[in-house]
């Protein structure tokens, strides 16, 4: 046999994000836009705070945490630093902190043509990817599809959201 | 290495990706894009085609948001005219090299 034979390509992927901070949302984007480039086809099931990247009123507001993030640094939030000389969690928690390293980020990630997370949500939907939000989460925290981005292409029960996720070549990954 | 492409030698990388934007010509975008399951090739492939080649000259990043942004096609038509990979496939049909961002 061939070696390559048994190299499966990957033909989709199904990604689930259950967290709504700025790094917990951005890296699903990311691996989603990027499987539909690559022609792989790419599902977002947004669940628990994950649902901040799909409610209007949060999707362009989301923070990075600089609170109990015990890997962030004075380099990471653009401070011009050395890596190695800790963020201190008590000045992660003054007032405006995570607002200013969020605005940094916002900063650098635009240079790096990375969108905002509305436009992202377009730019997925219109490269044929697809958007969900879980229905659980949603009856949690009391929404409506109506408050969520119009990309959103419907609110999925978890075992909708396993059927949407069938065929040979998926890949479910949890962020 | 080199590669008989529509009746031209070329230079390619491993991938089939031209190496020498200059040696490129219609007729080898063609042929590629055969090759790659795109076409026959239209105005709107066309469109596509002159901006990459445009923007490589310029020596532009290319990124899909980019693309979507350029007013030369929008996202939904840059997939339908390149199924299966837009911009890898564009740029590969382009004769410009392989797209190396995550976006």
């Amino acid at each position: 046999m061939n070696p390559s034979d048994d190299k499966q390509p990957v033909k989709k992927v199904c990604i689930i994000v259950s967290r709504g901070s700025l790094d917990g949302v951005y890296p699903a984007l990311i691996m989603a836009n990027g499987a539909r480039m690559e022609g792989i086809e790419a599902s977002l099931f947004f669940t628990f705070f994950g649902l901040n990247a799909l409610v209007k009123k949060t999707l362009d507001h989301l923070k990075v945490a600089t609170v109990g993030n015990p890997a962030m640094n004075m380099a990471m939030p653009m401070l011009g630093m050395p890596m190695t000389m800790p963020f201190p969690t008590w000045m992660g928690g003054l007032p405006g902190i995570s607002a200013f390293a969020t605005g940094l980020m916002n900063k650098k990630m635009e240079e790096l043509d990375i969108p905002p997370v509305g436009e992202f949500l377009e730019l997925i939907s219109d490269s044929g990817g697809k958007i969900f939000a879980c229905k659980l989460a949603m009856d949690m925290f009391k929404l409506k599809q109506e408050d969520l981005s119009d990309r959103v292409d419907g609110v999925l029960t978890v075992g909708q959201f396993y059927e949407e996720s069938a065929g040979e070549g998926t890949h479910i990954l949890f962020t | 290495m080199n590669k008989e492409i529509a009746g031209t030698t070329v230079d390619v990388n491993e991938e089939g990706y031209l190496t020498d934007m200059s040696q490129w010509n219609e007729a080898i975008a063609a042929a590629i894009a055969s090759e790659e399951g795109v076409g026959p090739l239209g105005d709107g492939h066309w469109k596509v085609i002159r901006y990459l080649r445009e923007q490589q000259a310029k020596g532009a990043a290319l990124t899909i948001r980019s693309m979507g942004k350029s007013g030369i096609v929008t996202t939904k038509e840059l997939y339908d005219l390149f199924p299966g990979g837009p911009l890898k496939k564009s740029s590969k049909i382009a004769g410009i090299p392989k797209p190396v961002g995550c976006i």
